[in-house]
């Protein structure tokens, strides 16, 4: 069965005062809750991306103002300690699997979460050898709902 | 040579010149017949204003040859400037235009300047299809010059041969000047080693301010602290340098007007101006043959004085160009039309239609192109946007031949306007 994938929500940010601001006014507004985001940036202007509690709300809040789209992530949970990350890192690597980018928050119960981004087409195999390691994948709802 | 006997030259030249076009040129030949003139109703000067005008754009549609007058076996060089599309403006030279005309007049211009033989010219000009680098460098050689060859850029090369060559004379755009003149100051060069007296600038457009600027920048680094800035004026479509040239009094632009005669129209009804009167800038090239052109409008905006200069010469002075009649930019000595950077966004999909130009000068020009995203054109993906990006700075490049650098913004960011919008914010105060 293929799992349902986490979606990520991407919003372009001038690189100017005021900008995230605009952004997280209005989420606060329509009760949308953040659970984990990272940004990356160059001279111009920022990605913002954001795993939120209720996405697809999120895009149609904040498309009107923004540029923003959705992208399919996997989260999973990460050993709270020396060499968790390493060992993802390594099965994922000795499989080919490409990672482009990657960001971890603490869930529930001092859970580590980490959000990956991989290529469309290694999806679903990223997915197979990390649980072939019993490495622990999140349905979408679990972490929409921490 | 006195007025009157100039005038005699010009209308005899003037009757070559509208007999060569009409009988070589397809392109006047049909715009003389609908205009119902021909090559004998000049009969004054006067009688040259029912004449038509010659724009830019007559050269582009008949891309790339349709205008020369002479087969390609009598053309013995070509030049090409930008453009205002994706195509550029092309221009040939016989021997005799070559030789007997931009040659001599540039030559007349280095000497106008206070260049002579003994003199080390170091050329910063480009080389190439632009024609600045080659017109200034055979006009040094003609005056018996010793021309350095050294084009545009290279500010390393520049600063040693400066020491090395003991150059005592700099061509090259003004904003390139000022930039050298910053770095002889910032290394600390011996200012015993530079013999630098006078610097020939043109290409770009500038400022009495940026006279005195550079003036006083050489002054400070060079060895005798005197240092002349003399403007130098030009373009492809009438030669390139060398059209007119300031002499040492500095007070205005002579004009080589036995080979160029100049007039002044209004820009909106095309007609003559009155004496002294300010508008755009024309030429009809009394003399050349491969490319002969008839009140060719340059949309330069000045005024011409008639009166004897102090320094003797009886040529018409234009004053510094003050602007242009159309959205025409000068940046790095390379024409830039906001319509060339459409024509380029254009192309690319997913980009709106909105875009803005800035042009900044901290020292050399530099030119910025916002553009507007799409959601189309939005992902998550930093290296797609990292290579529309790229992707549209290249074809600027090709287009321009100049680099711009661009800057992707959020939807609605750019200001929108009513009517016309303004696509260009032009930053380069009196610098």
């Amino acid at each position: 069965m293929v799992k349902e994938m986490v979606t990520q929500i991407s919003i372009f940010i001038p690189n100017r005062p005021n900008q995230l601001a605009k952004v997280t006014g209005i989420l606060m507004k329509e009760k949308v809750n953040i659970r984990a985001l990272t940004v990356s940036e160059t001279s111009d202007y920022g990605i913002l991306r954001m795993i939120v509690s209720d996405p697809d709300k999120a895009q149609k809040v904040l498309q009107s103002s923004f540029l923003v789209d959705q992208t399919d992530v996997i989260a999973c949970a990460l050993k709270d300690s020396p060499g968790g990350l390493h060992e993802i890192a390594t099965i994922l690597g000795e499989n080919g699997v490409n990672i482009e980018y990657l960001y971890a928050f603490v869930g529930k119960a001092n859970q580590a979460i980490l959000i990956l981004r991989v290529e469309n087409k290694m999806r679903s195999k990223a997915i197979d050898v990390l649980e072939a390691k019993k490495i622990k994948i999140f349905d979408p709802e679990e972490i929409y709902s921490l | 040579m006195p007025r009157a006997q100039l005038q005699d030259l010009q209308l005899r030249r003037f009757k070559e010149l509208a007999k060569r076009c009409y009988t070589k040129v397809k392109h006047y030949k049909n715009k003389f017949t609908d205009m119902k003139i021909t090559p004998d109703d000049i009969k004054t000067l006067d009688d040259v204003k029912k004449f038509p005008i010659t724009v830019k754009t007559d050269l582009r549609d008949n891309y790339p040859f349709g205008l020369f007058a002479e087969p390609m076996e009598n053309i013995v060089r070509i030049h090409a400037s930008s453009g205002t599309t994706g195509k550029p403006t092309v221009v040939g030279y016989t021997k005799h235009d070559i030789d007997d005309v931009w040659t001599e007049t540039m030559a007349r211009s280095l000497v106008c300047a206070g260049a002579w033989r003994g003199d080390v010219i170091q050329n910063a000009y480009g080389y190439g299809l632009f024609t600045g680098g080659l017109g200034i460098h055979f006009g040094s050689e003609r005056i018996g010059a010793a021309v350095i060859p050294i084009s545009g850029g290279n500010t390393e090369r520049q600063m040693m041969l400066f020491q090395d060559f003991g150059s005592t004379v700099l061509t090259a755009t003004p904003s390139f000047a000022a930039y050298l003149a910053e770095m002889l100051k910032q290394q600390k060069i011996d200012r015993k080693l530079i013999k630098l007296h006078t610097g020939v600038f043109g290409a770009e457009f500038w400022t009495e301010k940026m006279r005195e600027k550079l003036e006083s920048a050489f002054g400070e680094v060079n060895a005798t602290g005197k240092f002349n800035a003399i403007d130098i004026y030009g373009l492809s479509e009438i030669q390139g340098p060398g059209v007119s040239n300031e002499c040492i009094y500095k007070m205005g632009n002579h004009i080589w007007e036995d080979h160029f005669m100049p007039e002044i129209i209004d820009p909106k009804s095309n007609e003559r101006a009155a004496p002294g009167e300010s508008g755009e800038l024309v030429f009809s090239t009394l003399t050349k043959e491969g490319i002969p052109l008839i009140r060719f409008t340059t949309k330069d905006i000045t005024s011409l004085n008639y009166e004897k200069c102090q320094c003797g010469r009886t040529h018409v002075r234009h004053a510094k160009i003050t602007g242009r009649s159309d959205d025409m930019m000068k940046i790095k000595g390379i024409n830039v039309f906001p319509s060339q950077i459409e024509y380029v966004l254009m192309k690319i999909p997913g980009i709106a239609e909105h875009y803005e130009i800035i042009v900044e000068r901290d020292i050399l020009d530099k030119i910025k192109v916002r553009v507007e995203l799409t959601p189309k054109t939005f992902s998550d993906s930093m290296a797609e946007l990292e290579n529309l990006k790229k992707t549209i700075e290249k074809e600027l490049y090709t287009t321009l031949q100049i680099n711009a650098a661009v800057e992707l913004v959020a939807p609605n960011t750019i200001p929108r306007s009513i009517g016309k919008a303004k696509r260009v914010i032009d930053m380069r105060k009196e610098v």
